[in-house]
C-alpha cells in the first residue's frame, strides 16, 4: 500500500541561527518546538509522538517540555537523520503507534565549539580515527577527496562549485534569518582560502547554534488545523554502509538511484513536475553528487548543469531558497525541510517560488534519503 | 637529542598491533580472512564478507596507486601546523584495501590520480613506524 499523502506537516518552527550562548541543545529545541506549536495552534496534549535529533536525549527533552508522549525516540545527530526521522514519523503514524508526532532538532554547535576535524572527529562513526597519524581528518576532507576524483573522472572544476555557493548566497540575502548577509561572486569563491583543497572556505557549511521543529500528523487530522496541510507525497531511503569509512567509488550514485526510484514512484511525479529542490549541502560538491544520483543530469554532467542560474530563484530548479547550509546555517537538513513546507504554503515573501506545489528534499550520504512534499491531497 | 613528536600517534597495542609491528620491520600488513580470503584494513574481529572470526595478517606487496587526495590548509592537529599545506593521499593497494597516507618525495603539484606508488617506512618515534608511499617509477 502506498504511503502517498497519508501524512502531512501541520506546523514548522525555526530559530534564526548564530551564536546563542546560555542555550544548550534542549533549550534551542524547545524554542523551535514552541514556534511549531504556535504555527498550527496545537496543544502539547494533542501530540503523542516525539522524535528528537541532535538533542542528546528524548527523556530529558520530554521532561523539559512537560510531555508524556506515547512514542519517544532520539536519532543520532547526523544530518542524514533529518530525512530519516521524518520518514520514521510518517511510518509510525501509519502504523498507529502515534497520531501526531513532533520532530525537534536542537544544535548548539557554535557555542559548544564543535569541531568536525581533529581528535573529536566522529564522522562515519569514528572510522577516520585510525588515519589521524597521517593528518587525515574531517568530513570536509573526505568530500574534498571525493570532489578531486570527480574532477579527475569528469573534468569538473572548482568554478563549477562556485555557481552553487553564489546561488545559495543570493537566496540567503532574501532570508532575514540567514547567517550570511553579504553577496558573493564567483571570484570571491575562487579567492576564499582553501580548507581542504580543492575545497575553499565558501564550499563549506556554517556551524551555528539554532533549532528547527516540525509537527506531522495524519492527512485526515491535518485538515483540522488552520494552515494548508503540506503532504508528504513520497519518500525513500537506501544505504551504502559496507566499507563506508572510506569514500564511495560512485559518489553514492547507487543508493541515491534506489531512493529516487522509491520516492518518485510513491509520489507519482517526475523531475519536471518539481517546483523547487532542497539539497543537503554540507559541502558544495554534495549538491553535484545529489543531482547526478537523483537523475537530474547524467553522471559527470552536474558541474555544467548547475551553471547559468539553474538552481537560483527564477531558474529551472530553484534550490535551497533559505540559503541552505552554505549560507543560511548548517541545520543538518531540518531547516531545509521547514523551508520546503513554507514554500508550499506561500509564506516565503521575497524568496517565494511562484505557485510552488511540489518540492523535493534530497540528502546524499552513506544513508541517502529523500522526501517529496506537495500541496495536492490527491 | 630529538625534538618531541607532536603529531597524533596511533594506538599500537590494539587490534591493529600486527600492522604496526609490520611497519617497524619494513613490511606492510593487512588482515585477511582465513575462510573467504578477503583482505581488510583497519582490523575488525569479524570478516565483513563472510562473518568468519578466523583471521591472519598478510604481508602485502606495498604497491598500489593514488585513488585520490586533498591538501590540508588547516591544522586540525597542532602537530601538523609546521607542514601546512600538507597533502593526504588515499592509496588503493594492489591487493584491494585502501589506506590513507602521505607521499614522500612528490611535490603536491605532481600528485596524480592513478600514480603508481610503493610503500616506504618512516620511523616516527621509538615505538611507532608509519607507512608512507613514494612514486614507483
Amino acid at each position: 500500500m502506498s504511503l502517498r499523502n497519508r501524512v502531512a506537516v501541520i506546523g514548522v518552527g525555526t530559530t534564526a541561527s548564530g551564536k546563542m550562548p546560555g542555550h544548550d541543545a534542549y533549550d534551542l529545541g524547545l524554542i523551535a518546538f514552541k514556534r511549531a506549536m504556535e504555527d498550527c495552534g496545537i496543544k502539547r496534549t494533542q501530540i503523542d509522538g516525539l522524535i528528537v535529533n541532535r538533542i542528546p536525549d528524548y527523556q530529558r527533552f520530554a521532561e523539559i517540555a512537560g510531555m508524556d508522549p506515547r512514542f519517544a525516540l532520539v536519532t543520532p545527530g547526523q544530518g542524514r537523520m533529518s530525512g530519516n526521522s521524518i520518514q520514521i514519523a510518517a511510518s509510525i503514524i501509519e502504523a498507529g503507534l502515534a497520531h501526531t508526532v513532533a520532530l525537534v532538532y536542537g544544535n548548539n554547535g557554535k557555542s559548544s565549539g564543535d569541531q568536525y576535524g581533529g581528535e573529536g572527529d566522529r564522522y562515519g562513526g569514528g572510522g577516520v580515527g585510525p588515519w589521524f597519524p597521517y593528518g587525515m581528518t574531517s568530513p570536509g576532507a573526505v568530500h574534498a577527496i571525493m570532489f578531486q576524483r570527480h574532477m579527475h573522472l569528469y573534468g569538473t572544476t572548482s568554478r563549477h562549485l562556485a555557481a552553487i555557493s553564489v546561488a545559495f548566497r543570493k537566496h540567503a540575502l532574501l532570508n532575514p534569518e540567514a547567517v550570511m548577509k553579504k553577496p558573493i561572486t564567483v571570484e570571491d569563491h575562487q579567492n576564499s582560502r582553501f580548507i581542504a583543497e580543492p575545497l575553499h572556505l565558501l564550499d563549506y557549511c556554517l556551524i551555528n547554534d539554532g533549532s528547527a521543529a516540525l509537527i506531522v500528523t495524519s492527512a485526515e487530522r491535518a485538515r483540522d488545523f488552520p494552515k494548508k496541510p503540506v503532504y508528504v507525497r513520497g519518500f525513500g531511503i537506501s544505504t551504502k554502509l559496507k566499507g563506508s569509512s572510506l569514500p564511495p567509488n560512485d559518489f553514492w550514485f547507487g543508493p541515491m538511484q534506489q531512493v529516487a526510484k522509491q520516492t518518485y514512484e510513491m509520489a507519482g511525479v517526475t523531475h519536471n513536475d518539481l517546483d523547487g529542490l532542497m539539497i543537503y549541502d554540507n559541502f558544495s560538491p554534495t549538491v553535484l553528487f545529489t543531482l547526478e544520483g537523483f537523475g537530474f543530469c547524467k553522471q559527470g554532467e552536474s558541474g555544467e548543469f548547475v551553471q547559468n542560474g539553474r538552481l537560483e530563484l527564477g531558474g529551472e530548479f530553484p534550490s535551497n531558497t533559505d540559503g541552505g547550509h552554505l549560507s543560511n546555517s548548517y541545520m543538518q537538513g531540518w531547516a531545509l525541510n521547514c523551508e520546503a513546507v513554507r514554500q508550499l504554503r506561500g509564506e516565503c515573501g521575497p524568496r517565494q517560488i511562484k505557485d510552488a506545489k511540489l518540492i523535493q528534499y534530497m540528502c546524499a550520504a552513506p544513508l541517502a534519503t529523500s522526501i517529496i512534499y506537495g500541496t495536492d491531497p490527491q | 637529542m630529538s625534538t618531541p613528536y607532536l603529531k597524533p600517534l596511533p594506538r599500537i597495542d590494539g587490534r591493529n598491533r600486527p600492522h604496526w609491528e609490520g611497519n617497524a620491520k619494513g613490511e606492510l600488513r593487512v588482515q585477511r580472512c582465513d575462510d573467504c580470503g578477503t583482505p581488510r584494513f583497519p582490523a575488525s574481529r569479524w570478516c565483513p564478507s563472510c562473518l568468519s572470526e578466523n583471521t591472519s595478517w598478510l604481508k602485502v606487496s606495498g604497491k598500489g596507486k593514488v585513488w585520490s587526495w586533498c591538501v590540508f590548509h588547516r591544522a586540525y592537529f597542532p602537530g601538523f601546523e609546521p607542514e601546512l599545506p600538507y597533502p593526504v593521499v588515499l592509496i588503493e593497494l594492489d591487493e584491494g584495501p585502501r589506506i590513507y597516507s602521505n607521499l614522500v618525495g612528490v611535490p603536491k603539484d605532481k600528485i596524480r590520480i592513478g600514480m603508481l606508488v610503493r610503500a616506504v617506512f618512516e620511523k616516527a618515534t621509538d615505538d611507532v613506524t608509519l607507512v608512507k608511499f613514494e612514486e614507483d617509477k
